[in-house]
């Protein structure tokens, strides 16, 4: 191979950046698995199609996911009806942040421990805390082999009767608690829910959802990888419920009242 | 993974991008369901770097007699992926007495995308017809999620027309209204994006099989040129 | 019996003079043994009945079934060594998991059944292997395909089938099912009927305690394949049984 001899005179011109005469790259194109002159194998990929927040919170006899439909790809919005979240059985749902593809891979392994146990018939089924302690071991398992699964998930469910929501990270970091929001969301939603809490501890499922809704909405404002189409899991005794494509109402009337800069 | 010899690690970022580039189809790709059908269609330029390797390409790849894929990406990873897919379902075809259904062809796509994403850049729309859904479309884009939609775009030419698309697509289309927006799209796309260009190639898949087309260069729709 | 075999039927991989493999024909009488067990596909489902012996007073209701789940959209009723029936279920599982993961979707029932009954054949090719002691009814429904029912036997052979029995009392369940319009029928009277069968065959005789056992998969269950409810069951087995008061007491007028 000939090197063009005038590409050696800048050698840094831009570091990190393409070569000159080169194209950028796209996300996860060509920028992972580098072989590099020394030998070393890096397999830590990065995400390509990503969803945004999630965000859950616990109600009196309940709890709900709330998120948008968006894949995102890097900042084009380019698949505006993606499920993030998912109804896994009767009692549990399963919301998603981050890499889509790694969440329907791991979608379909837990399909199929459903399919397992629905037809092991012994009237066991998959309960929230089990799904989230074995999402721990997974996406820990995986940052052990250097090639995580992008996603932080949060598990809602019922459990003995009583609501769960865990939350698991791409490197295997769980908890549990009655408000949770991943990624923007935990900037900008978390407070709004700790702030309706404070006031009202013991939530009705009607302003839980409020809350959500009021979060979604300001999600949509400012986030610039949030899209105003949603989804709303509700798990109560009764079961579970997904709402798909809530468009939300927004009011840009402060439009007006702006004048020059401020 | 241009070319990314061991002992060229310091000269490979340095040299120009056509000289060590690999043969990518760097594209523009489109597929659109209708009832009873789908159609597809690309452009027809393979690059190595800004040097056209190839002006009369073919994307549109048989999978089976009634599905097909668009290929978007490396040319050598897109090719080898398609060949292994047309493998499995022509196997698949004999044990179970019966054409394939789209979805599983987009599964198999999946499972090799997602399982090599981080070895491969394929952009895949793999379309087309079976007896149990009708006309299907499925896209697989880089990081190997799938996802059905009722049209699909792809390659980098897709990224200049998605407004259009957008404001151009209706739900239940007839299956020349398809072909006209899909002929409309990439000529659009192609006249924008220099990594795509050459002529049409438009694919009509309904239960009586592939009618293949072939719009020339000379003879694309053409828009404003200012 | 007593005479055959002569040392040909010491193994499966060694065939008769006259072109028997005896195993083979042994393991088809071990599901000769078992109660029986019949499937019925009529116009949007299949159904499943068996007749569960209960060999001990000892044992739990409910235990040891027979009817199985394969996938969401499948269901297995065997016949047979019932050890050897559950490793088929384990085998038929796997096949219907792998497919899934490879080609994300639902197995058809004819490709399952194809598979399971090349895994039964090849048992029947080796010294070192013994056939399964059991046969298997496999049954399906979707929109498209309508229902679906297949029996594989221990020598490895499916075939596709309007109704199927097997089990001791096979030949007069078959007879049982000439008598009905398989075709025309819904799941809810298909399942009537099976019950049915199930107690006008049962040898009381010989076999005093029986459960019965009952699935279904169909329109009326949209394509899972379930064991019915405990209400439909209740009114099932009282319609099996007041049916066969029924015929017993005609059978007395004749007399």
């Amino acid at each position: 191979m000939y090197a063009n001899p005038n590409s050696i005179i800048n050698p840094s011109l831009w570091p990190n950046g393409p070569a000159p005469g080169c194209f950028f790259n796209f996300p996860g194109a060509n920028v992972t698995s580098t072989s590099s002159s020394s030998g070393i194998i890096t397999r830590t990929q990065s995400p390509v199609t990503t969803g945004t927040s999630i965000l859950g919170l616990v109600f009196d006899g309940g709890v709900m996911l709330a998120g948008d439909m968006l894949g995102s790809y890097g900042s084009m919005a380019k698949f505006r009806s993606i499920e993030r979240t998912i109804k896994v059985n009767n009692s549990t749902v399963l919301g998603a942040t981050g890499d889509i593809a790694d969440f329907q891979h791991l979608k379909a392994i837990i399909e199929q421990k459903v399919i397992d146990e629905d037809c092991a018939d012994d009237g066991f089924t998959l309960k929230p805390k089990a799904l989230h302690t074995w999402l721990t071991r997974v996406l820990y398992n995986r940052r052990s082999k250097f090639d995580p699964l992008w996603n932080t998930f949060l598990v809602a469910g019922i459990e003995d009767g009583e609501p769960y929501l865990g939350c698991v990270d791409k490197i295997g970091t769980a908890f549990s608690d009655s408000k949770i929001a991943t990624g923007y969301g935990a900037h900008i939603a978390l407070p709004l829910m700790r702030e309706g809490l404070e006031k009202k501890p013991q939530m009705t499922q009607e302003e839980a959802r409020a809350l959500l809704i009021n979060c979604l909405r300001v999600l949509f404002y400012r986030d610039c990888r949030a899209l105003n189409k949603h989804q709303i899991a509700t798990i109560t005794k009764e079961g579970v419920t997904i709402e798909n494509n809530i468009e939300l109402d927004t009011n840009w009337e402060v439009a007006n009242f702006v004048i020059g800069y401020e | 993974m241009a070319c990314m010899m061991s002992n060229m690690s310091t000269l490979d970022a340095l040299s120009p991008d056509w000289l060590t580039s690999e043969h990518s189809t760097g594209t523009s790709i489109m597929a659109v369901e209708f009832d009873g059908g789908v159609v597809i269609g690309a452009d027809s330029r393979t690059s190595t770097g800004a040097y056209v390797a190839n002006r009369v390409t073919d994307k549109l790849t048989k999978i089976t007699n009634h599905i097909y894929c668009c290929r978007s990406g490396s040319a050598a990873d897109t090719q080898a992926i398609a060949d292994i897919v047309n493998y499995h379902l022509e196997f698949h075809e004999v044990q179970l007495g019966e054409a394939p259904l789209v979805k599983t062809a987009a599964s198999v796509f999946q499972e090799l995308c997602y399982n090599y994403r981080d070895q491969l850049t394929a952009g895949i729309i793999c379309a087309g017809w079976d007896r149990r859904h009708g006309g299907q479309v499925f896209n697989i884009p880089l990081g190997g999620m799938c996802v059905r939609q009722p049209f699909a775009i792809g390659g980098s030419g897709s990224t200049y027309v998605f407004g259009f698309v957008d404001s151009n697509f209706k739900q239940g289309m007839n299956q020349d209204e398809c072909v006209q927006f899909v002929l409309k799209t990439l000529a659009l796309a192609m006249s924008r994006d220099g990594s795509s260009g050459g002529v049409v190639r438009l694919g009509i898949i309904t239960e009586d099989g592939i009618e293949r087309r072939t719009v020339l260069g000379n003879e694309l729709p053409r828009f404003y040129e200012g | 019996m007593s005479s055959i075999g002569t040392g040909y039927d010491l193994s499966a991989s060694q065939f008769s003079p006259d072109g028997r493999v005896f195993q083979v024909e042994y393991a088809q009488k071990a599901v000769e043994n078992s109660g029986t067990a019949v499937a019925l596909r009529g116009k949007d489902g299949v159904v499943f009945a068996v007749e569960k012996l209960v060999t001990s007073k000892l044992y739990e209701a409910g235990a040891n079934r027979r009817i199985f789940n394969i996938d969401t959209h499948i269901g297995m009723a065997v016949a047979g060594l019932l050890a050897d029936s559950r490793q088929i279920v384990e085998t038929a599982r796997t096949e219907a998991s792998n497919y899934r993961a490879e080609y994300g979707g639902n197995i058809p029932v004819k490709y399952l059944a194809d598979r399971v009954a090349m895994y039964k054949h090849a048992y029947t090719l080796y010294s070192a292997v013994r056939p399964f002691g059991c046969s298997v009814a496999l049954g399906s429904y979707d929109e498209i395909d309508g229902p679906q029912l297949f029996m594989v036997d221990p020598s490895g052979v499916s075939f596709g089938y309007l109704g199927c029995a097997m089990g001791k009392a096979r030949q007069a369940a078959k007879t049982e099912m000439e008598k009905l319009k398989l075709k025309d029928m819904t799941c809810m009277e298909l399942l009537k009927e099976a019950a049915k069968i199930i107690y006008v065959v049962h040898d009381e005789v010989k076999d005093k305690h029986f459960e019965l056992e009952l699935g279904w998969v169909g329109a009326v269950t949209q394509g899972r394949h379930q064991k019915v409810p405990q209400d439909v069951y209740a009114e099932v087995e009282r319609y099996a049984k007041s049916a066969l008061e029924d015929d017993s007491d005609s059978g007395n007028d004749d007399m």
